[in-house]
């Protein structure tokens, strides 16, 4: 297993989930992937974004303004 | 056993992507989403900046609409190759600088090349006959169809069958008398269609999804070439600010950024490297950007501004600190503008 970090910092929505659905096609299904950003609407769409397709969010962690999704890696 | 076909929809996350997409889904069509994020895109970006929309729900209509559908929804950064659509539109503009049918058929033209990238067949979109001014018409369906180079692999379910039969209708993958005959501004059939689906909650946005239907977004982009000496050229972060704060040029070789509120504030405070700031710091007073090449009679006139922007707009003598990009600071005493001193032309 694999892990790596995104750095989604002041970009703003879709931007971090593109970033992240960019990263995602490089990893493997059960790699996962830390995600840190500044726009909170990144605690709405990347979770939207991993359920439709397919990936499990391990965690979201909100503190100091900056806001952190940790993903697994679906089978796509 | 016959071939699963597969369908890819172009998702704006209003009413009427979502139901084309549902529609041939319910033929038996294997559909996914696409949307193509241009940096003009209305979803989220404001939201996310001003402090006064955090009480509202935050999500990607897109996103959503592919989760009440089921689907997966393939999200495309085209912010580069959309720089020619807006600058060359050969159909020229809307209203604004909405350039709506350049637009669309540059986004059919990317799903073309996804769907023959992904081993997809066709291609489906929420355009309605009549439904808008420019884009959605009878005469410039087919040109959306030519220019894409999509043709007869683009099928509209609302209003298939007042147009002539496409591919997956000629070839039976879906059946044409399964689709929608929708003309025309009013909701109405679009509303009850969405009942029968059962889809209680869709966005409805006012204007549209894109910045460049915005009378005041268009404002402040041509504002922007014209300082630039008619150079179009733009970057991500060109446009962000122009969804943010109160622009002000006092003359042609600079203009202010001034934040409305914290929110703002806190969003430009990421720009300071970028340009030279100034804050007043004898009262408490907004963050404003300097964007352009102002001399240091023009920084004193910034000071100016910004101090009439504060606390302190009704004092004597207001303390602005100047940071350069370096990080550089200084701080000059400046009289506040009045108010009957800033032309309305200076209001962008």
């Amino acid at each position: 297993m694999n892990r790596e970090i995104l750095n989604a910092r002041r970009l703003l929505c879709p931007l971090p989930v593109i970033r992240t659905q960019d990263k995602v096609k490089q990893l493997q299904a059960g790699d996962q992937l830390e995600v840190i950003c500044t726009d909170p609407g990144v605690m709405q769409d990347i979770p939207a974004w991993c359920r439709i397709n397919g990936h499990k969010v391990l965690e979201t962690i909100s503190e100091d303004n900056e806001y952190i999704i940790i993903l697994e890696v679906g089978e796509g | 056993m016959s071939t699963q076909r597969k369908a890819v929809a172009l998702i704006s996350g209003g009413l009427d992507s979502m139901l084309a997409a549902k529609t041939v889904m319910e033929q038996g069509i294997h559909v996914e989403g696409i949307n193509f994020f241009t940096g003009f895109c209305v979803e989220g970006h404001t939201h996310a900046i001003r402090e006064r929309d955090k009480t509202k729900l935050k999500r990607n209509n897109s996103l959503w609409v592919a989760e009440q559908l089921g689907i997966k929804l393939h999200i495309v950064d085209v912010i580069e190759e959309y720089k020619n659509v807006l600058i060359n539109p050969k159909h020229g503009y809307g209203a604004h600088m909405n350039p709506c049918l350049d637009c669309k058929i540059f986004m059919v033209k990317k799903a073309k090349q996804w769907i023959a990238e992904n081993g997809f067949d066709f291609i489906i979109t929420g355009e309605v006959i009549g439904q808008r001014p420019m884009s959605q018409r009878k005469a410039t369906m087919p040109i959306v169809a030519k220019e894409s180079g999509a043709d007869d692999l683009l099928l509209r379910p609302l209003c298939a069958r007042n147009l002539r039969a496409t591919l997956p209708e000629r070839e039976g993958w879906v059946d044409r008398e399964k689709l929608h005959d929708i003309t025309g501004r009013s909701r109405k059939p679009q509303m009850a269609m969405a009942g029968q689906f059962g889809f209680n909650d869709y966005a409805q946005p006012a204007g549209g999804c894109c910045f460049l239907t915005d009378a005041s977004y268009s404002s402040k982009l041509v504002d922007l070439w014209k300082a630039r000496d008619d150079n179009k050229d733009y970057d991500l972060d060109d446009v962000m600010l122009l969804k943010v704060g109160r622009h002000i040029r006092p003359q042609q070789n600079f203009k202010l950024i001034v934040a409305r509120e914290e929110g703002e504030g806190r969003f430009l405070q990421g720009y300071k490297k970028d340009f030279i700031s100034m804050n007043s710091i004898s009262h408490s007073g907004p963050l404003v950007l300097v964007d352009g090449s102002p001399s240091a009679e023009d920084l004193y006139l910034a000071a100016s501004i910004t101090a009439r922007y504060g606390q302190g707009r009704d004092a004597g003598q207001v303390d602005i600190s100047i940071m350069s990009k370096d990080g550089s600071e200084r701080t000059i005493q400046v009289k506040p503008l009045l108010a009957e001193d800033m032309p309305q032309a200076w209001f962008i």
